[in-house]
């Protein structure tokens, strides 16, 4: 139910804006998510952007998992 | 796709699981609160790889089964009022109430249409301006702000003939009253991923300051999952409970502003019905006075009738945590996905769906 899938803005026009999911494209509502520009990735939950993916901490969390791989492997 | 297979890295995730091995001692009992979290942990297999002193019990995080069947009924029967036509998310379609379900009222006549987005409510309510258009507004904070922005959109547009059932529920509520029940004792709560994206960490500071356990909040890939069974393995062998975001690309602290306001424009907090807890004060969303001409239960005479409960069905039990899926006398033999009795078989997020589908015994 509370379901929401990584999707890319790839254009937008006041309220709504045009998503990528895959090579599938749809019409998504942003009105959630005033701060969305074209080539964000959004979370989106039934038809409306839930927010903006932050790339930044995406990358640190997966920094993270690389360094407790390098940790398990020493110990 | 982006942000999804980074998150299912075989080699990353086995080295997680080693390290996890290596610090967790002590006996733990953990519950996941979001639907998505049970299926996800049973798809990947989760339970199987964690150490055995690792217990994981699933919470009343599922909409469609915590929706309790006076209010489910409320909705099939509506759907029975002439010149109506009701608008659905799919999963609510199979659930049986205390005498019928919304398939099969829809069997019987009665113009029942699944949506994706209540955009599609929207839409099929403009397309048909001489019939009334019920929208069953069932989920947690992450939905309700989509179904707020469905009402404003519909006074702005001055869309008449659109009404919703508002059964929207809250989650730190509820994990409180589980935690106050006290019938299983939890040592750690993965908190919901996209509630949590809605609200924010800040709600849930009351677990480790009142109950003294932690809550990590989880994204819903397998790495996502580990990292934040590895956080609260940290917590508990260190003996710090905090709240702790393991899905930063998606949940900041203060959760998404805009999103918040929608919904507090629309809903006011008030009580809500939940299959197996019964009432709970202050734990669900209600429209607003000046947003009642949208309530479909202020608008319509609707009198289901008492409720009744499924002969045998736990349902209620396993949304507590107190039984497993195959506690149940029924699973797998009388009740299953094509003949569920109760909701948890119904709903994909539903722990028996879950326990069905990926066979764990």
């Amino acid at each position: 139910m509370c379901l929401a899938i990584p999707v890319q803005v790839v254009s937008i026009k006041d309220s709504e804006a045009e998503a990528e999911i895959g090579s599938v494209k749809r019409r998504i509502n942003i009105c959630l998510t005033p701060e969305v520009k074209v080539g964000d990735y959004v979370l989106l939950h039934t038809g409306y952007a839930i927010n903006v993916i932050d790339e930044a901490e995406a990358r640190e969390t997966l920094r993270l998992l690389e360094e407790i791989a390098s940790l398990s492997e020493i110990h | 796709m982006k942000f999804i297979d980074e998150y299912r890295n075989v080699e990353l995730g086995k080295k997680l699981i080693a390290r996890i091995h290596q610090r967790s001692t002590q006996p733990a009992r953990l519950m996941e609160f979001c639907g998505g979290h049970t299926t996800a942990i049973l798809r990947h297999g989760i339970r199987q790889l964690i150490p055995q002193n690792i217990d994981m019990l699933s919470g009343p995080g599922c909409p469609v089964c915590v929706t309790a069947n006076a209010d489910l009924d409320k909705a099939i029967a509506s759907a029975h009022l002439p010149n109506t036509i009701i608008t659905t998310f799919g999963d609510m379609m199979k659930v049986p109430g205390s005498h019928s379900s919304l398939q099969q009222a829809k069997a019987e006549g009665a113009d029942i249409h699944v949506v994706y987005s209540t955009q599609d409510a929207l839409q099929i309510a403009q397309d048909n301006p001489q019939s009334s258009v019920i929208f069953i507004g069932i989920g947690f904070e992450t939905t309700a702000p989509t179904i707020a922005a469905s009402i404003l959109e519909a006074e702005q547009k001055g869309i008449k003939n659109f009404y919703i059932f508002s059964f929207l529920k809250l989650c730190p509520p509820v994990i409180k009253a589980i935690l106050n029940l006290g019938e299983v004792r939890l040592n750690g709560i993965i908190g919901p991923g996209h509630v949590s994206t809605i609200i924010g960490s800040h709600p849930y500071e009351f677990i480790p300051k009142e109950y003294g356990i932690g809550c990590v909040i989880s994204g819903f890939e397998p790495l996502d999952i580990l990292l934040c069974i590895d956080k609260l393995v940290e917590q508990i062998e260190g003996d710090q409970p905090q709240v702790e975001i393991a899905y930063r690309r998606s949940v900041k602290p203060g959760g998404n502003r805009r999103a918040l306001d929608l919904m507090n424009e629309v809903f006011e907090i008030g009580e809500a019905n939940w299959r197996g807890m019964g009432t709970i004060p202050a734990s669900g969303l209600k429209l607003k006075r000046k947003y009642q001409r949208f309530n479909a239960e202020q608008i319509f005479s609707i009198d289901p009738g008492p409720p009744r409960e499924p002969k045998g069905c736990i349902c209620g039990e396993i949304l507590r945590g107190i039984k497993m899926p195959t506690e149940c006398k029924l699973f797998r033999r009388i009740c299953t996905p094509e003949h569920p009795v109760g909701p948890c078989m119904v709903s994909s997020e539903g722990a028996c769906a879950a326990y069905y589908q990926y066979g764990v015994n």
